[in-house]
């Protein structure tokens, strides 16, 4: 089995699919990996050896994030030649784009969407979703239960309005 | 037919692919029966497919610098953060010289007289890197290297050009590595190049080469190790070499030996 160094590392391009998902935004997306790196490089000698790294550093992750919302602070970004120019959504087409499943994920309760995300792209199982987010098995099943239908009402609701797209 | 009833938590570990095969079919025999059960889980099904169709590409894009080793205005680089933790552990776990161990009293290793005590920080700086970089591009199954072995000649002669100097990769194939390919990366003053190796069970090798050593004496072989990563680094004129890998001390320093051989005896 590899060491634990090398397999922090090859977790990489996991956690960042995985924080794209859940926030979104690139930027802050690739901000939750690097932090998330960072501890777990830092706290390398807590990881328990033979253990699944994944899901102890998606733990750590979820825990930035909650920490990270928990913070009432407006999150400031300085400004260069390399900052992308934030899309612009027209307010006219913004209900169309709720088709989008970013835009309908984005939606979901924060605690169901990780769970959704952990299990349908992440592929966990359930235990160690439950592991990784440090809650009990019957609450995960609760949350993707929840969330599942939640994801599935927006993303219905939106189709019906798609004929509307191609009307010019 | 198991007989036990069918509970939602069975209908997502169906959608999920975690049921046991014998369990399996008592759910399809259930959704056969109950097409709105079937429906939603069809739905759950699309989810998965949608997110995985949606977000996977974000698997293969490159690593910004911040999360893979170049700097950006942005954030600095997490190993970069990283490394100012770390130089206090690397020179306590440098520990002066390496010592001959009699595996490789043969070799021909260029030993530098006796005495001086490292930790040079500019030396160790060179053992620091090339371990960085090795456990950074080392894992990469799918570009391990931005040239290929197959085309040799231009990596050569592109590695040779952007270094100006005159860098081969030495050959290892006697000693059951063979060249996978090499790649470019920032230096402190300037680009540096890296050498990729493997041996027939995967396990792989990385040299480091510097051309920024101008501050720096020669030395004789020395050793590192940086976590799992072991390296034999030295200073030859204004070359910096460092030969990083996750094999033991003595095997690494007969490569060592080789690669300084070659290096040496180069027309």
């Amino acid at each position: 089995m590899p060491d634990g160094p090398t397999q922090l590392l090859s977790c990489i391009p996991r956690l960042r699919r995985y924080a794209r998902a859940l926030m979104g935004s690139r930027m802050e997306a690739d901000d939750l990996v690097q932090d998330t790196i960072e501890r777990g490089w830092r706290r390398m000698a807590t990881w328990r050896r033979g253990s699944d790294m994944r899901v102890w550093l998606f733990g750590i992750m979820h825990n930035l994030h909650v920490d990270h919302l928990r913070k009432p602070v407006l999150s400031i970004e300085p400004l260069d030649e390399n900052t992308p120019v934030p899309p612009v959504n027209p307010t006219q087409t913004a209900r169309l784009e709720i088709r989008d499943l970013e835009t309908a994920l984005q939606q979901l309760p924060g605690e169901q969407r990780s769970v959704l995300l952990l299990v349908a792209l992440e592929e966990m199982t359930y235990d160690e979703v439950a592991a990784a987010l440090d809650i009990p098995l019957g609450t995960v099943m609760s949350r993707l239960s929840r969330g599942r239908e939640k994801l599935r009402a927006l993303m219905e609701g939106s189709t019906m309005a798609s004929p509307l797209k191609v009307v010019k | 037919m198991s007989g036990l009833p069918v509970t939602e938590a069975d209908l997502h570990a169906y959608v999920d692919g975690l049921l046991l095969p014998t369990r399996r079919v008592d759910i399809e025999d259930y959704l056969a029966t109950h097409p709105e059960e079937f429906q939603r889980v069809n739905a759950f099904r699309a989810q998965n497919d949608a997110l995985h169709a949606y977000f996977d590409s974000v698997l293969y894009e490159p690593l910004p610098g911040r999360l893979s080793g170049a700097d950006t205005p942005h954030r600095s680089p997490w190993w970069l953060r990283i490394a100012a933790g770390m130089v206090i552990a690397l020179v306590s776990g440098l520990g002066g010289w390496f010592a001959h161990s009699p595996k490789t009293t043969d070799t021909q290793v260029a030993q530098s007289a006796t005495t001086e005590l490292l930790p040079a920080v500019h030396q160790s700086t060179l053992a620091h890197e090339a371990a960085i970089a090795h456990v950074v591009y080392s894992p990469d199954s799918s570009h391990p290297v931005e040239i290929g072995a197959d085309q040799e000649e231009q990596l050569v002669s592109w590695i040779t050009k952007r270094l100006g100097s005159d860098v081969h990769p030495p050959k290892l194939a006697k000693l059951g590595y063979e060249l996978i390919g090499g790649r470019l990366l920032p230096g402190q003053r300037g680009p540096v190049a890296q050498f990729m190796y493997h041996d027939a069970t995967g396990q792989r090798l990385t040299l480091y080469v510097s051309t920024e050593q101008t501050q720096n004496k020669d030395t004789g072989f020395r050793f590192a190790q940086e976590g799992p990563v072991n390296v034999f680094y030295w200073i030859d004129g204004k070359f910096g070499y460092a030969l990083s890998a996750g094999t033991d001390k003595a095997e690494l320093a007969r490569i060592a030996s080789a690669v300084y051989e070659q290096l040496e005896h180069r027309p």
